[in-house]
């Protein structure tokens, strides 16, 4: 029982998409942790990576709302697939000749970046998994954080797996494909459960 | 051919074969109305309220099985639609909602008139469209209508800017296709559910079927019948699944919920195996979610794959049409009997019967209802508004076909009842009987005007009882007997419909009553009854708000 789940949507890039999908989290009452939308491999639609906090019963409703709209062209839940995430976040971290050294030996420490100097600051630039963004925002705050922006995650099933939309030729194939997708309910006779 | 964007749009609704459609008009769809004359097949009925427009065109398309259309004018006209389409939302009846919208170059600018209706109606349609080019119409309406009337119904909007309804495109005729990557069709449900809510139906040894809206939708009544028939299940129904089970069949026990039958409710109580067919396990229809039956094992046959497991875990999902999974279900089937399982609920039905009829003289909402069911032979398309009278015409008349029942279940809103059996009564030559409310048919009146315009044999019943009954009810019950703004004032019914110069009929008796139902009946237009109820009646039985369906009650000394 994950509560931050990770979800991989591809969307019909057209305008008023991201509207849907917004109005469709807060009538339902969803929260969203993270939603980052872009350019994905295929011309014509976007990408979505979204973090949504719930179990898995919610999850599998946001996934099976979702699936609803018709510009939503395939979900994945990747929550418990092996996967890749990233998350980059730019830190203006309080920073002036007295104690630069030591802030730059942290950012050195997560392997960070710093892409703009000033004599009361510096930008840091972190790439990594949301922990190690954690982690070294955590650090940085014994030096003061000025100001701080994160892009929320990004993700991709390992290996040759991927979450694209299946190719499909007709509707019977359509529909199996459909209900792949929304596969996280357990199949067979459970105990009985409900609310 | 060079056609302008009002031409390919009446070009789409004439290939459509749309018969009628329902309308008013303002500044932004005047290039629209311009062109209407050249399209007589297509009818515009004007009505005198948008809010009737889309209510006509969702009691149309719940009578005929065909999607309903509606047009308004941008800003007030497109927001006064509003109620009406998501009336049709949270019910899934098929419109197409057409909306003109401010010049192109206006739009984001707060023109006049300018209400942003795709932002508006996100929630409450299956999908909507903004359209900016003349050439994008024909290929939107085509999927509009597609959208609109396949999977699980529900009202598509199209809007359209007053520049796009001048600019001209090319017309090649109608579409032939759509390609929407994003909707594929869920009719045919996988073999492997199938086999599972076989095996749990073929275990059963205290079965039922709540069937749902689905199967009307679906037109699946006589695949029911036989389902039930085979594996011998008493069957309920939902408040917008009446009509899909003819009430007279040995295993019609009424419909289940708030002001089910009591029998229905212990029925589900008690059952081992709950199959619901076309439903949507609504909190109305099941009581209490915590508490409803807990050992029962559920099967749920449906076209959306949200609604499985969205309100109850379900053991046996099968996500598909109803008619495409019973189809595949029958042959998987054991013929079995009940015969101690149909004992038992009939013993509860006989000690708790709903035909009770107190002897009198007084109108109550009851007798009146079965007073109509004789009169009528229990024959009539029969539309509501929502209150006690709906709930009096749920439980009271013998709904033996499909789409003979119409009613606003999920949003239940007063006002229906004028507009939407105005537009059932396009959809069929035979009188539409609409069982209104004092306090509903106050809200959408105005529509007596369209109704003689056109002279529609609609019978406007109202069940006059002088309060906003069922909110009286529970003032009553759960408020402490304070009445407050439920004693509602009106004007004389009979006077009101003959301004309209409709006939109008009054009466306060049994005998009267009665009577003036066959006069009504006699007539060849439309008529307007006022009958006078007994004020202060209840519905029962009930199951009061967030009890469950075990605690349901048949009298106030029960609370
Ligand atoms: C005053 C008042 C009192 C009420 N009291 C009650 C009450 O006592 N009992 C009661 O039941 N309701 C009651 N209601 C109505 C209630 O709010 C719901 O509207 C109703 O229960 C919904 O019925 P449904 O699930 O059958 O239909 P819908 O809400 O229309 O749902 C239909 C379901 O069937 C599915 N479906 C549609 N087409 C197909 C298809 N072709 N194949 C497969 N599946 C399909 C849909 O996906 C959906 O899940 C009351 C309403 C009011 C206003
Ligand atoms: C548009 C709208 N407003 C308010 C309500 C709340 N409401 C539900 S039933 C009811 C009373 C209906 O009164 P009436 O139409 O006279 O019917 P009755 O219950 O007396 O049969 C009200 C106000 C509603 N359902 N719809």
């Amino acid at each position: 029982m994950a509560s931050r789940n990770t979800i991989v949507a591809h969307v019909e890039d057209r305008p008023g998409v991201l509207a849907r999908v917004a109005s469709l989290f807060r009538r339902r009452g969803f929260n969203i942790e993270s939603l980052t939308v872009g350019q994905c491999e295929e011309p014509g639609l976007s990408r979505m990576t979204i973090v949504v906090d719930g179990d898995d019963h919610q999850v599998d409703q946001v996934c099976r709302q979702l699936f609803k709209l018709i510009d939503v062209v395939s979900i994945f839940d990747i929550t418990y697939e092996p996967m890749v995430d990233r998350e980059l976040a730019l830190i203006k971290v309080s920073a002036t000749n007295f104690n630069r050294r030591e802030v730059l030996d942290v950012v050195e420490m997560f392997r960070a970046d710093v892409v703009d100097v000033h004599s009361d600051s510096l930008i840091v630039q972190i790439l990594g998994d949301e922990g190690k963004v954690n982690a070294a925002l955590g650090m940085f705050q014994q030096f003061g954080v000025l100001e701080m922006v994160r892009t929320g995650r990004v993700a991709m099933r390992r290996g040759v797996e991927t979450s694209k939309p299946p190719p499909v030729s007709d509707s019977q194939q359509a529909a199996a494909a459909v209900r792949a997708m929304l596969g996280r309910r357990p199949e067979g006779v459970l105990p009985f459960a409900s609310d | 051919m060079r056609l302008s964007g009002a031409e390919i749009l009446m070009e789409c609704l004439r290939a459509e074969g749309v018969d009628v459609f329902f309308g008013y008009p303002g500044g932004v769809v005047l290039p629209l109305y311009h062109k209407l004359g050249a399209y007589p097949d297509v009818k515009h009925v004007l009505v005198r309220h948008e809010q009737a427009a889309a209510h006509a065109a969702d009691g149309y398309a719940r009578v005929s099985g065909r999607t309903g259309v509606c047009l308004a004018t941008s800003g007030p006209g497109a927001t006064n639609l509003v109620t009406g389409i998501t009336t049709a939302h949270m019910d899934s009846v098929p419109i197409v909602v057409i909306t003109g919208n401010v010049a192109r170059d206006l739009i984001g600018r707060d023109g006049f008139q300018e209400a942003d209706i795709t932002g508006i109606t996100l929630p409450i349609t299956k999908h909507n469209y903004l359209l900016m080019r003349a050439s994008e119409i024909a290929q939107a309406v085509k999927e509009a209508f597609h959208i609109a009337s396949t999977g699980r119904k529900g009202p598509v909007l199209v809007d359209i800017p007053k520049d796009v309804f001048i600019e001209e495109a090319d017309w090649d005729g109608y579409p032939t296709d759509v390609s929407l990557r994003g909707y594929p069709i869920m009719d045919i449900p996988r073999d492997d559910e199938v086999a599972v809510a076989a095996d749990v139906i073929n275990s059963a040894k205290k079965p039922i079927i709540i069937a749902g809206h689905g199967v009307v939708q679906s037109g699946a009544a006589a695949e029911l019948r036989q389902l039930a028939e085979l594996a011998d299940v008493p069957v309920l129904t939902t408040l917008l699944g009446i009509s899909g089970f003819p009430d007279d069949h040995p295993l019609s026990f009424g419909f289940l919920g708030m002001h089910g039958h009591f029998y229905a409710n212990m029925a589900a109580d008690r059952a081992d195996v709950v199959i619901g067919i076309g439903m949507r396990f609504d909190d109305r229809a099941m009581g209490r979610f915590k508490d409803f039956n807990p050992t029962a094992r559920i099967v749920h046959i449906d076209i959306d794959p949200a609604e499985i497991g969205k309100n109850f875990h379900t053991h046996a999902p099968v996500n598909g049409d109803v008619r495409e999974t019973l189809l595949r279900l029958l042959p998987r089937l054991e013929p079995v009997s009940h015969p101690q399982w149909r004992a038992e609920i009939e013993a509860i039905k006989a000690d708790h019967p709903t035909n009770y009829i107190d002897e009198g003289t007084a109108v109550t909402g009851p007798w009146l209802v079965q007073a109509l069911a004789e009169e009528t032979e229990g024959q009539a398309t029969v539309v509501t508004g929502v209150g006690q009278h709906q709930m009096w015409g749920a439980q009271y008349y013998p709904y033996t076909r499909p789409r003979q029942w119409v009613t606003s279940g999920g949003l239940g809103t007063m006002g229906y009842e004028v507009p939407a059996a105005m537009g059932a009564q396009f959809a069929q030559q035979e009188p539409v009987w609409s069982i209104c409310g004092d306090g509903g048919f106050q809200m959408t009146s105005q529509e007596l005007q369209t109704v003689r315009e056109h002279d529609l044999p609609v019978r406007f019943a109202i069940f006059n009882n002088g309060f906003l009954g069922m909110v009286r009810q529970w003032q009553e019950l759960f408020y402490e007997n304070n009445y407050h703004s439920v004693d509602i004032g009106q004007p004389d019914f009979v006077k009101l419909a003959e301004a309209y110069g409709i006939p109008g009929l009054r009466a306060t008796t049994r005998a009267e009553a009665r009577q003036v139902i066959r006069e009504a009946e006699a007539l060849d237009g439309p008529v307007v009854i006022d009958f006078q109820l007994e004020p202060e009646e209840n519905v029962w039985p009930m199951v009061p708000a967030g009890a469950a369906l075990s605690e349901t009650i048949e009298s106030a000394e029960d609370l």
